[in-house]
Protein backbone atom coordinates (compact mmCIF):
# COMPACT_ATOMS: atom_id res chain seq x y z
CA UNK A 1 0.00 0.00 0.00
CA UNK A 2 1.07 3.77 -0.92
CA UNK A 3 2.82 5.53 2.21
CA UNK A 4 -0.41 8.11 1.31
CA UNK A 5 -2.73 5.64 2.01
CA UNK A 6 -0.85 4.04 4.97
CA UNK A 7 -0.98 8.00 6.27
CA UNK A 8 -5.15 7.93 5.61
CA UNK A 9 -5.77 4.52 6.93
CA UNK A 10 -4.05 5.29 10.54
CA UNK A 11 -6.22 9.19 10.67
CA UNK A 12 -9.11 7.99 9.72
CA UNK A 13 -9.75 4.73 10.72
CA UNK A 14 -10.30 3.35 7.09
CA UNK A 15 -9.48 -0.53 7.86
CA UNK A 16 -12.95 -0.90 10.30
CA UNK A 17 -14.95 1.03 7.07
CA UNK A 18 -13.21 -1.67 4.82
CA UNK A 19 -13.79 -4.59 6.68
CA UNK A 20 -17.61 -3.52 7.46
CA UNK A 21 -18.05 -3.47 3.79
CA UNK A 22 -16.21 -6.96 3.30
CA UNK A 23 -18.04 -8.62 5.50
CA UNK A 24 -21.78 -7.26 4.36
CA UNK A 25 -23.94 -9.40 2.87
CA UNK A 26 -27.42 -9.31 0.61
CA UNK A 27 -29.22 -12.92 0.85
CA UNK A 28 -29.99 -14.52 -2.90
CA UNK A 29 -33.42 -15.81 -3.37
CA UNK A 30 -36.48 -14.93 -5.44
CA UNK A 31 -36.57 -11.95 -4.30
CA UNK A 32 -33.54 -10.21 -4.22
CA UNK A 33 -34.79 -7.45 -6.85
CA UNK A 34 -36.67 -6.13 -4.25
CA UNK A 35 -33.46 -4.90 -2.36
CA UNK A 36 -32.47 -2.17 -4.95
CA UNK A 37 -35.32 -0.20 -4.48
CA UNK A 38 -33.81 1.42 -1.40
CA UNK A 39 -30.70 2.25 -3.17
CA UNK A 40 -32.42 3.84 -5.93
CA UNK A 41 -34.53 6.05 -4.01
CA UNK A 42 -31.75 7.21 -2.30
CA UNK A 43 -29.50 7.93 -5.76
CA UNK A 44 -32.28 9.99 -6.63
CA UNK A 45 -32.03 12.08 -3.66
CA UNK A 46 -28.55 12.63 -4.43
CA UNK A 47 -29.46 13.77 -7.47
CA UNK A 48 -32.50 15.50 -5.99
CA UNK A 49 -29.45 17.63 -3.74
CA UNK A 50 -26.89 18.21 -6.63
CA UNK A 51 -29.44 19.70 -9.28
CA UNK A 52 -31.41 21.87 -6.43
CA UNK A 53 -27.58 23.27 -5.37
CA UNK A 54 -27.49 24.04 -8.80
CA UNK A 55 -30.56 25.56 -8.88
CA UNK A 56 -29.76 28.12 -5.71
CA UNK A 57 -26.99 30.11 -7.86
CA UNK A 58 -29.51 31.20 -9.96
CA UNK A 59 -32.74 31.45 -7.81
CA UNK A 60 -33.76 34.38 -5.91
CA UNK A 61 -36.59 34.11 -3.02
CA UNK A 62 -38.64 37.08 -2.96
CA UNK A 63 -41.58 37.87 -4.54
CA UNK A 64 -40.13 40.55 -7.13
CA UNK A 65 -37.33 38.13 -8.36
CA UNK A 66 -38.50 34.59 -8.14
CA UNK A 67 -40.44 34.54 -11.39
CA UNK A 68 -37.66 36.60 -12.89
CA UNK A 69 -34.63 34.26 -11.65
CA UNK A 70 -36.29 31.41 -12.82
CA UNK A 71 -37.24 32.62 -16.57
CA UNK A 72 -33.40 33.77 -16.37
CA UNK A 73 -32.81 30.47 -15.77
CA UNK A 74 -34.68 28.84 -18.10
CA UNK A 75 -34.33 31.08 -20.95
CA UNK A 76 -30.27 32.46 -20.46
CA UNK A 77 -28.43 30.13 -18.31
CA UNK A 78 -26.79 27.55 -20.31
CA UNK A 79 -28.28 24.21 -19.60
CA UNK A 80 -30.44 25.92 -17.11
CA UNK A 81 -33.71 24.44 -18.35
CA UNK A 82 -32.06 20.89 -18.10
CA UNK A 83 -30.97 21.36 -14.97
CA UNK A 84 -34.29 22.47 -13.28
CA UNK A 85 -35.87 19.95 -15.44
CA UNK A 86 -34.02 16.78 -14.18
CA UNK A 87 -34.80 18.51 -10.56
CA UNK A 88 -38.31 17.77 -11.60
CA UNK A 89 -38.47 14.59 -12.94
CA UNK A 90 -35.88 13.61 -10.59
CA UNK A 91 -38.26 14.09 -7.87
CA UNK A 92 -40.97 12.46 -9.34
CA UNK A 93 -39.16 9.67 -9.83
CA UNK A 94 -37.97 9.66 -6.58
CA UNK A 95 -41.55 9.45 -4.73
CA UNK A 96 -42.24 6.60 -7.40
CA UNK A 97 -38.96 4.74 -6.29
CA UNK A 98 -40.13 5.04 -2.76
CA UNK A 99 -43.54 3.74 -3.22
CA UNK A 100 -41.99 0.33 -4.67
CA UNK A 101 -39.24 0.63 -1.87
CA UNK A 102 -42.53 0.69 0.64
CA UNK A 103 -44.29 -1.89 -1.17
CA UNK A 104 -42.11 -4.04 -1.61
CA UNK A 105 -41.06 -3.78 2.08
CA UNK A 106 -45.03 -3.79 2.98
CA UNK A 107 -45.44 -7.22 0.89
CA UNK A 108 -42.59 -9.20 1.96
CA UNK A 109 -43.05 -8.19 5.83
CA UNK A 110 -39.81 -6.62 5.81
CA UNK A 111 -40.78 -4.06 8.78
CA UNK A 112 -41.23 -7.08 11.01
CA UNK A 113 -39.17 -7.05 14.56
CA UNK A 114 -36.69 -5.70 15.08
CA UNK A 115 -36.99 -3.56 12.13
CA UNK A 116 -40.29 -1.46 13.31
CA UNK A 117 -37.83 1.67 13.44
CA UNK A 118 -36.54 0.98 10.02
CA UNK A 119 -39.87 1.27 8.86
CA UNK A 120 -41.38 4.45 10.47
CA UNK A 121 -38.10 6.20 9.58
CA UNK A 122 -39.10 5.72 6.11
CA UNK A 123 -42.38 6.86 6.67
CA UNK A 124 -41.46 9.93 8.53
CA UNK A 125 -38.86 10.09 5.20
CA UNK A 126 -41.98 9.86 2.86
CA UNK A 127 -43.72 12.34 4.50
CA UNK A 128 -40.62 14.56 4.65
CA UNK A 129 -40.36 14.01 0.76
CA UNK A 130 -44.38 14.80 0.28
CA UNK A 131 -43.35 18.42 1.95
CA UNK A 132 -40.47 18.74 -0.60
CA UNK A 133 -42.49 18.31 -3.48
CA UNK A 134 -44.84 20.85 -1.97
CA UNK A 135 -42.86 23.38 -0.65
CA UNK A 136 -40.79 23.81 -3.68
CA UNK A 137 -43.78 23.72 -6.06
CA UNK A 138 -44.62 27.22 -4.86
CA UNK A 139 -40.72 28.29 -5.66
CA UNK A 140 -41.58 29.50 -9.51
CA UNK A 141 -43.98 32.00 -8.10
CA UNK A 142 -46.31 31.43 -11.20
CA UNK A 143 -49.87 30.88 -11.29
CA UNK A 144 -49.97 27.31 -11.25
CA UNK A 145 -47.88 27.27 -8.16
CA UNK A 146 -49.84 29.65 -6.79
CA UNK A 147 -53.32 27.85 -6.70
CA UNK A 148 -51.82 24.31 -6.38
CA UNK A 149 -50.65 25.77 -2.95
CA UNK A 150 -53.80 27.74 -2.36
CA UNK A 151 -55.50 24.34 -2.45
CA UNK A 152 -53.17 22.51 -0.28
CA UNK A 153 -52.91 25.25 2.06
CA UNK A 154 -57.02 24.96 2.12
CA UNK A 155 -56.50 21.16 2.73
CA UNK A 156 -54.41 21.56 5.75
CA UNK A 157 -56.68 24.52 7.00
CA UNK A 158 -59.66 21.85 6.77
CA UNK A 159 -58.35 19.40 9.34
CA UNK A 160 -60.30 19.05 12.81
CA UNK A 161 -59.25 20.83 15.23
CA UNK A 162 -55.20 22.15 14.68
CA UNK A 163 -55.69 22.75 10.75
CA UNK A 164 -56.18 26.91 10.68
CA UNK A 165 -53.26 26.70 13.02
CA UNK A 166 -51.44 24.94 10.98
CA UNK A 167 -52.50 26.55 7.88
CA UNK A 168 -51.49 30.20 9.33
CA UNK A 169 -47.91 28.52 10.70
CA UNK A 170 -47.42 27.01 6.49
CA UNK A 171 -48.79 30.41 5.33
CA UNK A 172 -46.80 32.82 7.66
CA UNK A 173 -50.54 34.56 7.66
CA UNK A 174 -54.02 34.52 6.12
CA UNK A 175 -52.66 34.38 2.72
CA UNK A 176 -50.34 33.25 0.45
CA UNK A 177 -47.68 36.70 0.24
CA UNK A 178 -44.09 37.41 -0.83
CA UNK A 179 -44.08 36.03 3.31
CA UNK A 180 -45.11 32.66 2.44
CA UNK A 181 -42.34 32.35 -0.69
CA UNK A 182 -39.48 33.26 1.76
CA UNK A 183 -40.69 30.80 4.18
CA UNK A 184 -41.30 27.44 2.18
CA UNK A 185 -38.28 28.61 0.53
CA UNK A 186 -36.69 27.87 3.93
CA UNK A 187 -38.38 24.96 4.39
CA UNK A 188 -37.59 23.59 1.13
CA UNK A 189 -33.75 24.39 1.29
CA UNK A 190 -33.06 23.92 5.02
CA UNK A 191 -35.46 23.07 7.09
CA UNK A 192 -36.22 19.65 5.42
CA UNK A 193 -32.76 19.01 4.00
CA UNK A 194 -31.69 18.69 7.67
CA UNK A 195 -34.17 16.61 8.79
CA UNK A 196 -33.86 14.26 5.60
CA UNK A 197 -30.20 14.23 5.80
CA UNK A 198 -30.09 13.25 9.77
CA UNK A 199 -33.34 10.36 9.36
CA UNK A 200 -31.98 8.68 6.19
CA UNK A 201 -28.57 8.59 7.65
CA UNK A 202 -30.69 6.95 10.53
CA UNK A 203 -32.42 4.83 8.04
CA UNK A 204 -29.50 3.39 6.39
CA UNK A 205 -27.57 2.89 9.64
CA UNK A 206 -30.61 0.59 11.01
CA UNK A 207 -30.37 -1.19 7.79
CA UNK A 208 -27.12 -1.89 8.05
CA UNK A 209 -27.25 -2.56 11.53
CA UNK A 210 -29.89 -5.36 11.40
CA UNK A 211 -28.77 -6.26 7.53
CA UNK A 212 -30.99 -7.12 4.71
CA UNK A 213 -34.60 -8.55 5.75
CA UNK A 214 -35.43 -12.27 4.12
CA UNK A 215 -38.76 -12.45 3.55
CA UNK A 216 -41.52 -15.12 5.38
CA UNK A 217 -41.96 -17.04 2.64
CA UNK A 218 -38.17 -17.79 2.12
CA UNK A 219 -37.67 -18.55 5.63
CA UNK A 220 -40.18 -20.97 5.32
CA UNK A 221 -38.99 -22.56 2.51
CA UNK A 222 -35.11 -23.29 4.33
CA UNK A 223 -34.09 -19.79 3.86
CA UNK A 224 -31.57 -18.16 1.40
CA UNK A 225 -29.42 -20.73 -0.53
CA UNK A 226 -27.03 -18.21 -1.32
CA UNK A 227 -25.27 -14.75 -0.20
CA UNK A 228 -23.96 -11.99 -2.25
CA UNK A 229 -20.84 -10.09 -1.28
CA UNK A 230 -22.35 -6.36 -1.18
CA UNK A 231 -18.75 -4.91 -2.21
CA UNK A 232 -18.58 -5.15 -5.32
CA UNK A 233 -21.09 -8.12 -6.28
CA UNK A 234 -24.50 -5.95 -4.91
CA UNK A 235 -22.63 -2.34 -5.06
CA UNK A 236 -21.66 -2.65 -8.69
CA UNK A 237 -25.61 -3.93 -9.69
CA UNK A 238 -26.95 -1.14 -7.92
CA UNK A 239 -24.60 1.39 -9.93
CA UNK A 240 -26.23 -0.27 -13.04
CA UNK A 241 -29.40 0.73 -11.97
CA UNK A 242 -28.27 4.40 -11.12
CA UNK A 243 -26.76 4.45 -14.32
CA UNK A 244 -29.82 3.08 -15.94
CA UNK A 245 -31.76 5.59 -13.59
CA UNK A 246 -29.22 8.72 -15.01
CA UNK A 247 -30.48 7.46 -18.66
CA UNK A 248 -34.21 7.73 -17.95
CA UNK A 249 -33.55 11.09 -16.37
CA UNK A 250 -32.02 12.61 -19.04
CA UNK A 251 -34.38 11.53 -21.36
CA UNK A 252 -37.35 13.00 -19.67
CA UNK A 253 -36.24 15.76 -18.88
CA UNK A 254 -34.90 16.54 -22.36
CA UNK A 255 -37.98 15.20 -24.45
CA UNK A 256 -40.82 16.69 -21.96
CA UNK A 257 -38.72 20.05 -20.05
CA UNK A 258 -41.19 21.90 -17.77
CA UNK A 259 -43.54 24.08 -19.73
CA UNK A 260 -44.25 28.12 -18.78
CA UNK A 261 -46.69 29.51 -16.95
CA UNK A 262 -47.82 33.64 -16.71
CA UNK A 263 -47.51 34.80 -13.23
CA UNK A 264 -49.49 34.62 -10.38
CA UNK A 265 -52.61 36.87 -10.47
CA UNK A 266 -54.36 36.23 -6.90
CA UNK A 267 -57.56 38.21 -7.97
CA UNK A 268 -58.41 35.35 -10.40
CA UNK A 269 -60.01 32.42 -8.93
CA UNK A 270 -59.01 29.03 -10.25
CA UNK A 271 -58.34 28.89 -13.58
CA UNK A 272 -59.44 25.44 -15.34
CA UNK A 273 -56.34 23.28 -15.36
CA UNK A 274 -54.41 24.54 -12.20
CA UNK A 275 -55.51 20.72 -10.69
CA UNK A 276 -52.38 20.39 -8.18
CA UNK A 277 -50.49 17.63 -10.31
CA UNK A 278 -47.74 15.36 -9.11
CA UNK A 279 -47.06 14.66 -5.76
CA UNK A 280 -51.03 15.37 -4.18
CA UNK A 281 -52.67 14.76 -7.34
CA UNK A 282 -54.36 11.91 -5.60
CA UNK A 283 -55.39 13.52 -2.63
CA UNK A 284 -57.30 16.95 -4.48
CA UNK A 285 -58.93 14.24 -7.06
CA UNK A 286 -59.76 11.91 -4.01
CA UNK A 287 -61.53 15.28 -2.14
CA UNK A 288 -62.79 16.41 -5.25
CA UNK A 289 -64.88 13.31 -5.64
CA UNK A 290 -66.40 13.86 -2.10
CA UNK A 291 -70.22 14.77 -1.29
CA UNK A 292 -70.61 18.24 0.10
CA UNK A 293 -71.99 16.42 3.46
CA UNK A 294 -71.30 13.54 4.60
CA UNK A 295 -72.99 12.11 7.91
CA UNK A 296 -73.91 16.21 8.41
CA UNK A 297 -69.91 16.63 8.44
CA UNK A 298 -68.45 18.80 5.89
CA UNK A 299 -67.16 16.12 2.72
CA UNK A 300 -63.76 17.66 2.97
CA UNK A 301 -62.96 17.27 6.26
CA UNK A 302 -64.36 13.36 6.14
CA UNK A 303 -61.98 13.16 3.54
CA UNK A 304 -59.26 14.42 5.06
CA UNK A 305 -59.80 12.86 8.62
CA UNK A 306 -60.34 9.31 6.07
CA UNK A 307 -56.75 9.82 4.96
CA UNK A 308 -55.07 10.43 7.85
CA UNK A 309 -56.78 7.36 9.21
CA UNK A 310 -55.20 5.04 6.55
CA UNK A 311 -51.64 6.54 6.44
CA UNK A 312 -51.90 6.11 10.44
CA UNK A 313 -52.73 2.32 10.19
CA UNK A 314 -50.67 2.24 7.40
CA UNK A 315 -47.50 3.35 9.34
CA UNK A 316 -48.22 1.33 12.17
CA UNK A 317 -48.42 -1.85 10.41
CA UNK A 318 -45.31 -3.71 12.28
CA UNK A 319 -47.51 -3.27 15.28
CA UNK A 320 -50.76 -4.98 14.28
CA UNK A 321 -49.18 -7.35 11.92
CA UNK A 322 -48.63 -11.17 13.88
CA UNK A 323 -44.55 -10.45 15.23
CA UNK A 324 -43.34 -13.68 12.76
CA UNK A 325 -45.77 -12.57 10.00
CA UNK A 326 -47.80 -15.32 9.73
CA UNK A 327 -51.32 -16.42 10.33
CA UNK A 328 -54.78 -14.94 9.60
CA UNK A 329 -54.54 -11.78 11.57
CA UNK A 330 -51.94 -10.74 9.45
CA UNK A 331 -54.21 -11.26 6.54
CA UNK A 332 -56.45 -9.36 7.73
CA UNK A 333 -54.57 -6.06 8.14
CA UNK A 334 -53.36 -6.30 4.49
CA UNK A 335 -56.35 -6.62 2.90
CA UNK A 336 -57.21 -3.12 5.03
CA UNK A 337 -54.14 -1.88 4.26
CA UNK B 1 -3.19 -7.10 -23.96
CA UNK B 2 -4.53 -9.89 -21.61
CA UNK B 3 -8.94 -10.18 -22.12
CA UNK B 4 -9.09 -8.73 -18.18
CA UNK B 5 -7.07 -5.45 -18.55
CA UNK B 6 -8.93 -4.91 -22.24
CA UNK B 7 -12.39 -4.80 -20.40
CA UNK B 8 -10.81 -2.73 -17.49
CA UNK B 9 -9.70 -0.34 -20.41
CA UNK B 10 -13.34 -0.58 -21.57
CA UNK B 11 -15.54 0.09 -18.39
CA UNK B 12 -12.85 3.23 -17.77
CA UNK B 13 -13.67 4.94 -21.15
CA UNK B 14 -17.51 4.02 -20.92
CA UNK B 15 -16.96 5.67 -17.36
CA UNK B 16 -15.32 8.59 -18.31
CA UNK B 17 -17.53 9.78 -21.61
CA UNK B 18 -20.61 8.92 -19.38
CA UNK B 19 -18.52 11.67 -16.62
CA UNK B 20 -17.91 13.92 -19.08
CA UNK B 21 -21.92 13.85 -20.40
CA UNK B 22 -22.64 14.94 -16.28
CA UNK B 23 -19.47 17.98 -15.91
CA UNK B 24 -19.89 19.23 -19.24
CA UNK B 25 -23.28 20.63 -18.65
CA UNK B 26 -22.91 21.33 -15.32
CA UNK B 27 -19.56 23.45 -16.14
CA UNK B 28 -21.65 25.47 -18.77
CA UNK B 29 -24.41 25.90 -16.22
CA UNK B 30 -21.96 27.30 -13.38
CA UNK B 31 -20.70 29.65 -15.88
CA UNK B 32 -23.23 32.85 -15.71
CA UNK B 33 -24.21 34.00 -18.78
CA UNK B 34 -23.09 36.92 -20.56
CA UNK B 35 -25.87 39.64 -20.00
CA UNK B 36 -26.39 42.40 -22.32
CA UNK B 37 -24.50 45.38 -21.46
CA UNK B 38 -26.80 48.68 -20.59
CA UNK B 39 -26.46 51.01 -22.93
CA UNK B 40 -25.37 53.66 -20.12
CA UNK B 41 -23.21 55.75 -21.76
CA UNK B 42 -25.65 58.28 -20.61
CA UNK B 43 -27.95 58.84 -17.57
CA UNK B 44 -30.37 61.54 -15.77
CA UNK B 45 -28.33 62.00 -12.50
CA UNK B 46 -30.38 64.34 -10.14
CA UNK B 47 -32.54 67.32 -11.13
CA UNK B 48 -31.19 70.67 -11.61
CA UNK B 49 -32.35 72.49 -8.26
CA UNK B 50 -31.83 69.07 -6.33
CA UNK B 51 -28.49 69.89 -5.34
CA UNK B 52 -27.42 72.87 -3.41
CA UNK B 53 -23.76 74.52 -4.01
CA UNK B 54 -21.02 72.29 -1.78
CA UNK B 55 -23.27 68.89 -1.96
CA UNK B 56 -23.28 65.49 -3.51
CA UNK B 57 -25.12 62.69 -4.57
CA UNK B 58 -24.06 59.07 -5.20
CA UNK B 59 -26.03 57.56 -8.21
CA UNK B 60 -25.77 54.46 -10.31
CA UNK B 61 -23.93 54.33 -13.61
CA UNK B 62 -24.46 51.11 -15.17
CA UNK B 63 -23.96 49.08 -12.26
CA UNK B 64 -21.67 51.26 -11.03
CA UNK B 65 -21.73 54.41 -8.82
CA UNK B 66 -21.19 57.53 -9.71
CA UNK B 67 -20.19 60.94 -7.76
CA UNK B 68 -22.15 64.15 -8.57
CA UNK B 69 -20.81 67.20 -6.86
CA UNK B 70 -21.99 70.43 -6.82
CA UNK B 71 -19.14 72.65 -6.09
CA UNK B 72 -19.38 75.57 -3.19
CA UNK B 73 -18.94 78.55 -6.60
CA UNK B 74 -22.26 76.36 -8.47
CA UNK B 75 -20.43 73.80 -11.14
CA UNK B 76 -21.09 70.62 -11.40
CA UNK B 77 -18.47 68.01 -11.25
CA UNK B 78 -19.40 64.00 -12.27
CA UNK B 79 -16.73 61.32 -11.80
CA UNK B 80 -16.72 57.42 -10.62
CA UNK B 81 -17.50 56.81 -7.35
CA UNK B 82 -15.31 53.75 -6.99
CA UNK B 83 -11.99 54.56 -5.29
CA UNK B 84 -9.00 53.41 -7.02
CA UNK B 85 -7.75 51.84 -4.27
CA UNK B 86 -9.83 49.24 -3.43
CA UNK B 87 -12.96 50.08 -4.61
CA UNK B 88 -15.05 51.76 -2.16
CA UNK B 89 -17.65 54.81 -2.69
CA UNK B 90 -15.98 58.15 -2.06
CA UNK B 91 -17.65 61.24 -0.77
CA UNK B 92 -17.25 65.11 -1.29
CA UNK B 93 -16.23 66.82 1.79
CA UNK B 94 -17.40 70.38 1.98
CA UNK B 95 -14.85 71.69 4.25
CA UNK B 96 -12.00 71.59 2.42
CA UNK B 97 -13.58 70.68 -1.14
CA UNK B 98 -11.84 67.30 -1.32
CA UNK B 99 -13.42 64.14 -2.21
CA UNK B 100 -12.33 61.42 0.60
CA UNK B 101 -12.74 57.59 1.07
CA UNK B 102 -13.43 57.11 4.19
CA UNK B 103 -11.83 52.84 4.00
CA UNK B 104 -8.50 53.90 3.79
CA UNK B 105 -8.52 57.65 4.12
CA UNK B 106 -7.53 58.41 0.26
CA UNK B 107 -7.61 61.74 -0.95
CA UNK B 108 -9.02 62.82 -4.56
CA UNK B 109 -9.24 66.60 -5.62
CA UNK B 110 -12.60 68.03 -7.19
CA UNK B 111 -11.31 66.63 -10.68
CA UNK B 112 -10.56 63.28 -9.35
CA UNK B 113 -6.37 63.58 -9.03
CA UNK B 114 -5.44 61.51 -6.25
CA UNK B 115 -3.50 63.64 -4.15
CA UNK B 116 -2.78 61.74 -1.16
CA UNK B 117 -3.16 57.85 0.67
CA UNK B 118 -3.29 54.90 -0.96
CA UNK B 119 -5.56 55.30 -4.47
CA UNK B 120 -2.74 54.32 -6.98
CA UNK B 121 -4.72 56.35 -9.87
CA UNK B 122 -7.23 59.31 -10.35
CA UNK B 123 -11.14 58.92 -10.62
CA UNK B 124 -12.16 58.47 -14.11
CA UNK B 125 -14.11 61.91 -14.06
CA UNK B 126 -17.21 62.53 -16.97
CA UNK B 127 -19.20 64.80 -18.79
CA UNK B 128 -21.74 66.57 -17.62
CA UNK B 129 -24.72 68.48 -19.37
CA UNK B 130 -28.02 70.61 -18.46
CA UNK B 131 -30.79 69.39 -20.32
CA UNK B 132 -33.76 70.50 -19.52
CA UNK B 133 -34.41 70.64 -15.97
CA UNK B 134 -32.11 67.76 -15.52
CA UNK B 135 -28.40 67.00 -15.22
CA UNK B 136 -27.06 64.26 -17.81
CA UNK B 137 -24.03 62.45 -16.87
CA UNK B 138 -22.17 61.01 -20.17
CA UNK B 139 -18.63 59.06 -20.30
CA UNK B 140 -15.56 61.16 -22.07
CA UNK B 141 -16.06 60.18 -25.57
CA UNK B 142 -12.21 58.93 -24.99
CA UNK B 143 -13.32 56.37 -22.41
Amino acid sequence: MSRLGEWLDQRLGLPALRQLAEHKEVPVHRHSFWYYWGGMTLFLFGVQVATGILLLLYYRASSDEAYESVRFLMTQVEFGWLIRSIHSWSANLMIGAAMIHMFSVFLLKAYRAPREATWLSGMVLLGLSMAFGFSGYLLPWNQLAFFATKVGTDITGAVPVLGPFMKKLLLGGDQITGGTLTRFFGFHVAILPAFATALVALHVYLVQMHGMSVPPSVELAGGPKRKMKFVPNFALRDAVGWLAALGALALLAALFPGSWEPRPIPTRWRRPGSDPSGTFGWMFQTLRMLPSHILGLEGEMVGIVGIGVVATVWAIAPFLDDPQGRGTRARLWTTVG
Amino acid sequence: MKRREFLDWVIGAVGATLGAFVVFPVARYLVPPKLPEAATRRVPAAKKDELAPGSFKIFPFGGHPGILIRTADGQYKALSAECTHLGCTVQYRKADGHIWCACHNGLYDVDGHNISGPPPRPLESFDVHLIGDEVVVEKTKTS
